[in-house]
This record gives C-alpha cells, sequence and structure tokens, in this order.
C-alpha cells in the first residue's frame, strides 16, 4: 500500500495514467470548455451566415454540416462532460469518499472522449463533408441521404456512449457505496442527489442510442431496413427511439444543473433550502415522466389523436415538479440575507431565463399549437434558454462557486460580474428575438431566410457575437485566477456555505476523506 | 434484493452494466417489434394489412360512392415504368372492384420487385380490404418484358361517413439484391 501519501506524478504521465477524481474531474472540465469553444466558432459560422438574408459566407451544404456539428459538439462534448467533471471534483467530497469508487475506469471513461470527438471533428475534411443531418440525425437523411462520413460519426457516437456509461455507473456505484458513515441518502448535497438519478437516466437511454445508431450503420451496410420501406420498415421509428433517448437526455443535461442552482442558492441566501425532500422527490418524478413523453418532439408524424393527448397531457404534467423546483428556489431566497456575487448571479439568471425556457416548452407541449411552432425559430429560442441559460449558466455558476476551493486562489469579483453581465445581455439580444421570428414562420437549420426576419436575425447574431465574446472573457477569468489571482486558504470560501467539500483545506488537498468524516 | 457479488461496489457495477447491455437490447429486441404490432392494430401509418382479405356477403351500399384515387411511385434507383391503368374509381362500399397495375422491366435482366402500399387518410387503411393484391407477393419480371398486376379491393361499409376519397399509394422498390440466390434458382 506504501504509495497511498504521494502527490501527483510528474509531467504528462500525471494525466495520461492519473486515477485522482480531481485530476480526471479538472481534465473533463478542460476538455469540455475546449469543446464549447469549438462549439461554439460553429455558431458564429451559422450566426455570421445569418447576419443578412441571401447567401453570406458559406455554402447551403457547409451551413447544414455546422448545425449538426454545433449541436452534437455542445451536447455530447460541452455540456454532458462539464457536469462529468464537475461530479468527479464534488462527489467524493460532497459525500465524505477519498475517489471514486472505480478510478482506473474513471480514467478510461474519460480518456476515450478526446479520440471521439476527434473522429467527429475530422469528418469535416472528408470528402463529402461532415454529418449533415441536424443533430437528430433522423433517416433517411442520415441513412439513405447521408454522406459517406456517417460511419464515423456511429462510431464516435458509439465511443462517446461508452464513456458517458461507464461515467455514470461510477458515480452510481460512488454514491451507494461510499458514502461517510451517518450521511444518509436524504442527508446528501442536492447536487449528489440529481446526479445519482440522472446517472441512472444515462444508464437506462445512453443504449437506446447506441442502438439507434448500430441500427443506422446496419442499414447503410448490412442490408437491413429498419427505417426504410423498401424493406418493410418505418423511418417513423427511427423518431420514436430516436426521442426515447432524446428526451430522457434533455433531463440528463439539466438535473444535474438543477443540483448547482439548489446548492449555490442557499449559500448566498445564507438560509438552508427551501423543501429539501420535495426537491429530491421532483428530481424523481421528473426522471420517471422524461420516459413517457418522447411523442412530444413529433406531434407532425400523424399520430392518433389519443397518442397525441396522452403525449401532450403527459408532458404538461412535468411542470408540475418543475414547478416545485422553481418556488423552493425562490422560497430559500425569500427573506434570506442575500449577497449577489458572481455564483449567484448565474444562478438569479438561471432562474430567469430557465423559467422563461420552461413556459415556452409549454407552450411547445400544447399539440395543435405545436403545429405552428414545429421546427421552427421558436423551438431553438425555447432550447436555448433552457440548454444555454440552463446548463451553461449554472456551470459558470459552479466554476466560479468552486474555482477558489479547487485552486485556492480567488477570482476577481468585477471581472466575474461582468462576465455575467455580458453573458446574459448577450444571450437574451441573441434569443429572444428568435422567439418573434419562429411565430412568423421562420423556420430552423436554413441557411438562407425571407426579408421580413432581416431585422431580427441581425440582432440575433449581433447578440450571438457578444455572448460568444463574453465566454472568452470567461477562459481569461479562469486563467487569470489559476495563474494571478489572489491565494485564499479560508477552508469556506462563501460565509453562507454548508457541506463536507468546505471542510477541507483550501486549495483542496490531492487526497481528500482518507479517513471518513462522522457526519451528524 | 438480489446479490451478485460480495462486493458491493461489483454488485452495482455488474447490475448496471447488465442494465445497459439490456437497454440495448431493449431497441432490437422489444421496439422494433412492438412498433410494427401498435401500428397494425391501430391501424396508423396508412399501413393496409398484408394478407388477402375474405369478404363477408353484406350487400352493397348504393347510395354511397367513394371516391379512390391510386398512385404509384419508383423509389430511388428503380428503374422499373410502373403505373395504375386508371387513375381514379368511383365505387361502392361493399361491391368488388378490380383494376390493374402495369409494370415493364426496361433492363435486359431479370428484376423483382415489391410493391409497398400505403393508405390516406391514415383512418381508411382499416376500411380497404384487399381479396387480391401484387404487394402481397415480390414481382418477378424477365429482361425487357412487362406484366399487369392485378388488384381486387372492397371498401368496408363501415368506413367512416366523412371520408369521401382515398388515396391508395404505392411505392415500388428494386428487391432483387435482397433474394439474390432465389432468382437464380429460378
Amino acid at each position: 500500500m506504501g504509495d497511498h501519501h504521494h502527490g501527483p506524478a510528474k509531467g504528462l504521465s500525471r494525466w495520461l495514467f492519473t486515477t485522482n477524481h480531481k485530476d480526471i474531474g479538472t481534465m473533463y472540465l478542460w476538455f469540455s470548455f475546449s469543446m464549447f469553444i469549438l462549439g461554439g466558432a460553429f455558431a458564429m459560422i451559422i450566426r455570421a451566415e445569418l447576419f443578412q438574408p441571401g447567401m453570406q459566407l458559406v455554402n447551403p451544404a457547409f451551413f447544414n454540416q455546422m448545425t449538426t456539428l454545433h449541436g452534437l459538439v455542445m451536447v455530447f462534448g460541452a455540456i454532458m462532460p462539464s457536469f462529468v467533471g464537475l461530479a468527479n471534483w464534488m462527489i467524493p467530497m460532497m459525500i465524505g469518499a477519498p475517489d471514486m469508487a472505480l478510478p482506473r475506469m474513471n480514467n478510461w471513461s474519460f480518456w476515450i472522449l478526446p479520440p471521439a470527438f476527434l473522429i467527429l471533428a475530422s469528418t469535416l475534411f472528408m470528402e463529402g463533408g461532415a454529418p449533415n443531418f441536424g443533430w437528430t440525425f433522423y433517416a433517411p437523411l442520415s441513412t439513405t441521404y447521408a454522406p459517406p462520413s456517417v460511419t464515423y460519426f456511429i462510431f464516435s457516437i458509439h465511443v462517446l456512449g461508452l464513456s458517458s456509461i461507464m461515467g455514470s455507473i461510477n458515480i452510481i456505484a460512488t454514491v451507494m457505496n461510499m458514502r461517510a458513515p451517518g450521511m444518509t441518502y436524504m442527508k446528501m448535497p442536492l447536487f449528489v442527489w440529481t446526479w445519482l438519478i440522472t446517472a441512472f437516466l444515462l444508464v437506462a437511454v445512453m443504449p437506446v442510442l447506441a442502438g439507434a445508431v448500430t441500427m443506422m450503420l446496419m442499414d447503410i451496410h448490412f442490408g437491413t431496413s429498419f427505417f426504410s420501406a423498401a424493406g418493410g420498415g418505418d423511418p417513423v421509428l427511427f423518431q420514436h427511439i430516436f426521442w426515447f433517448f432524446g428526451h430522457p437526455e434533455v433531463y440528463i443535461i439539466i438535473l444535474p444543473a438543477f443540483g448547482v442552482v439548489s446548492q449555490i442558492i442557499p449559500t448566498f441566501a445564507r438560509k438552508p433550502l427551501f423543501g429539501y425532500d420535495s426537491m429530491v422527490y421532483a428530481t424523481a418524478a421528473i426522471a420517471f415522466l422524461s420516459f413517457i413523453v418522447w411523442a412530444h418532439h413529433m406531434y407532425t408524424v400523424g399520430m392518433p389523436v389519443a397518442g397525441e393527448l396522452f403525449f401532450m397531457y403527459a408532458t404538461m404534467l412535468i411542470a408540475v415538479p418543475t414547478g416545485v423546483k422553481v418556488f423552493n428556489w425562490v422560497t430559500t431566497m425569500w427573506r434570506g440575507a442575500m449577497t449577489f456575487e458572481t455564483p449567484m448571479l448565474f444562478c438569479m439568471g438561471f432562474l430567469v431565463l430557465f423559467t422563461i425556457g420552461g413556459f415556452t416548452g409549454l407552450m411547445l407541449s400544447i399539440a395543435p399549437a405545436d403545429f405552428q411552432y414545429h421546427d421552427s425559430y421558436f423551438v431553438v429560442a425555447h432550447f436555448h434558454y433552457v440548454m444555454v441559460a440552463g446548463a451553461v449558466f449554472s456551470m459558470s455558476a459552479a466554476v466560479y462557486y468552486w474555482l477558489p476551493k479547487w485552486c485556492g486562489r480567488m477570482y476577481n469579483e468585477t471581472m466575474g460580474k461582468t462576465h455575467f453581465w455580458i453573458s446574459f445581455v448577450g444571450f437574451n439580444i441573441t434569443f429572444f428575438p428568435q422567439h418573434f421570428v419562429g411565430l412568423a414562420g421562420m423556420p430552423r437549420r436554413i441557411p438562407d431566410y425571407a426579408l421580413q426576419f432581416a431585422d431580427f436575425n441581425m440582432m440575433s447574431s449581433i447578440g450571438a457575437f457578444i455572448y460568444g465574446a463574453s465566454q472568452i472573457l470567461f477562459l481569461y477569468n479562469v486563467i487569470a485566477t489559476i495563474v494571478a489571482g489572489k491565494p485564499t486558504s479560508e477552508a469556506k470560501t462563501w460565509e453562507g456555505a454548508e457541506g463536507l467539500e468546505w471542510t477541507v483545506a483550501t486549495p483542496a488537498p490531492y487526497h481528500t476523506f482518507e479517513t471518513p468524516p462522522q457526519v451528524r | 434484493m438480489l446479490r451478485v457479488s460480495s462486493n458491493p461496489v461489483v454488485d452495482t457495477v455488474v447490475k448496471l452494466a447488465s442494465t445497459a447491455v439490456i437497454m440495448f437490447a431493449f431497441v432490437f429486441v422489444v421496439m422494433v417489434p412492438l412498433y410494427n404490432v401498435l401500428c397494425d392494430a391501430l391501424g396508423i401509418n396508412g399501413k393496409t394489412s398484408g394478407e388477402a382479405y375474405t369478404s363477408v356477403q353484406a350487400g352493397v351500399d348504393e347510395s354511397r360512392t367513394v371516391t379512390i384515387q391510386f398512385v404509384a411511385t419508383n423509389n430511388e434507383g428503380m428503374p422499373w415504368d410502373f403505373g395504375p391503368s386508371v387513375t381514379m374509381m368511383k365505387v361502392h362500399p361493399g361491391a368488388s372492384n378490380d383494376t390493374v397495375f402495369h409494370a415493364r422491366n426496361p433492363l435486359p435482366r431479370a428484376m423483382v420487385a415489391q410493391a409497398i402500399p400505403s393508405v390516406s387518410p391514415s383512418r381508411a387503411a382499416a376500411y380497404f380490404h384487399k381479396t387480391e393484391c401484387f404487394c402481397f407477393n415480390q414481382q418477378p419480371l424477365d429482361g425487357d418484358s412487362s406484366a399487369e398486376m392485378p388488384l381486387q379491393f372492397i371498401i368496408d361499409r363501415d368506413l367512416p361517413s366523412d371520408i369521401h376519397t382515398i388515396t391508395l399509394s404505392y411505392t415500388i422498390f428494386d428487391v432483387t439484391d435482397m433474394v439474390g440466390g432465389s432468382i437464380a434458382a429460378r
């Protein structure tokens, strides 16, 4: 056992062979940020093309590759790995465990991720171009009419799915078996709870995604006809399978964000989280409902009325547990001694904007109304309000909140607040007008548009450039903090913070909780 | 609760990994057949029954006339000339009707085709009974030859009264490669 108390190894091998949850968490976070920049660059190309009507910069084929890769890279490369990184860093420290339950598998689940995205990005340079069928890769666009690079796309989905499944198995095994004595399930911090439930969702639906792309692979190369009417298959089947994965997927993205917000708001409201138990039950209820609402993404395929009604009511039902969460956060702040440091600003931005995204989601859930909204920019506005202002804002909040604990240096509060306000304003300038052009009939994934949408699109593009620039400021803030931030050694960075992670030294030592703490 | 290992971590991992494998298999083993069963049972997607209908003598409802439109489409890369002999018929529910589709294989080699029907509005699919249809079987055709393919159908007397026009669409697919061996033996 002699090697128990050593520090990190030197050089590159530290990162290649590390089994330390903090190292792996750090790698996940940096990897996801680089993917965030890559996906953001694709978004900038999209918005530059849409700055004015008519074809400006890129040809339509390349535009389609950009919308596809932007979606894939942001969902699978930026948002999901960033929360896995956060889970790696924080879950062992929050439950008083020395490391993850399966440290070697942890190393592997990270290191297969960069090759997967290298393969995906390399399709850009292949003959016939990158995948161009949208991140939802509906058959037959992704089978009969797909570019040859689709096979590489399928392989990269397999690999990153494997990475997600291994990561979630690790998280569940850690949470179920490695909690400190006295840490009962109902004493776990909410971030741990939301991740536990998210991990179960991942284990259940990532294999379904793998199944869908495997069927595509067989249709393309091995003469089966799962999605081809020629051999008795059905393209609509693809949509059912995809969204059976895809709807739980959106909760996989947002539940850890809920967890982050539930950690941060009590700290800066200086009050315990209101309705802890109901938060746990609401999370579980959302996870359950996510499995029975998938067809609300496909109201227009020609379902029987009974089906439309079932999926409509089931979808509306999700507003109840989500409302419980939003009201609990608001009630936590009620009469709290609130201060507005950067993490809190991002959480409040989250609260306001995510709620707007939730309301537009409710509008989209109404089957008869959805026939107008379907595949329009209204949908684009809706899911960016929940994905960006939901997941990305909460991720930014998490970084500012825990960065002092990670590196022992304090970020510059003025710079952090500047990042927030530019993000907040830029985000709204980008996506709020998209509601209007969507309702007026502008379809999504389109490189050119009718003249009446020109003003709002230019506004949207300007907002996108502002929002994109604010993320460079984010990068600067993080690097400046790590390199030259004011050193801090207070165990509790924030006066109102609660939880085991604030009981360890700052910066967090390489090994923490080698002897488990006693939780009362 | 079932325990597969005395080590609790191994126990959790084995259970979760099995769940993942089961979910992967679930897509192939359950979702695909379930989808087909549901489509059949609910009569959605305009899929008509793939088997011949045995008619029940219920009399012809001469008070009602339904327009039947025929549409023929070639799937991508299918070179046959394929189409209905008449594009439209007016029929009475309960009566037996005959029509033919003609097909010509312009290539010098023998081919096999499969026609896939679809009925619109899809609600009408359950009331469109085919007593004989070329779509029930694969259709072989020698090179540079043509054939008349019969269709015999009855519109159910219970067809909802708001449906006045039914479109029957056939898409013809080249399945020569799929039946490969058997055509050579013929």
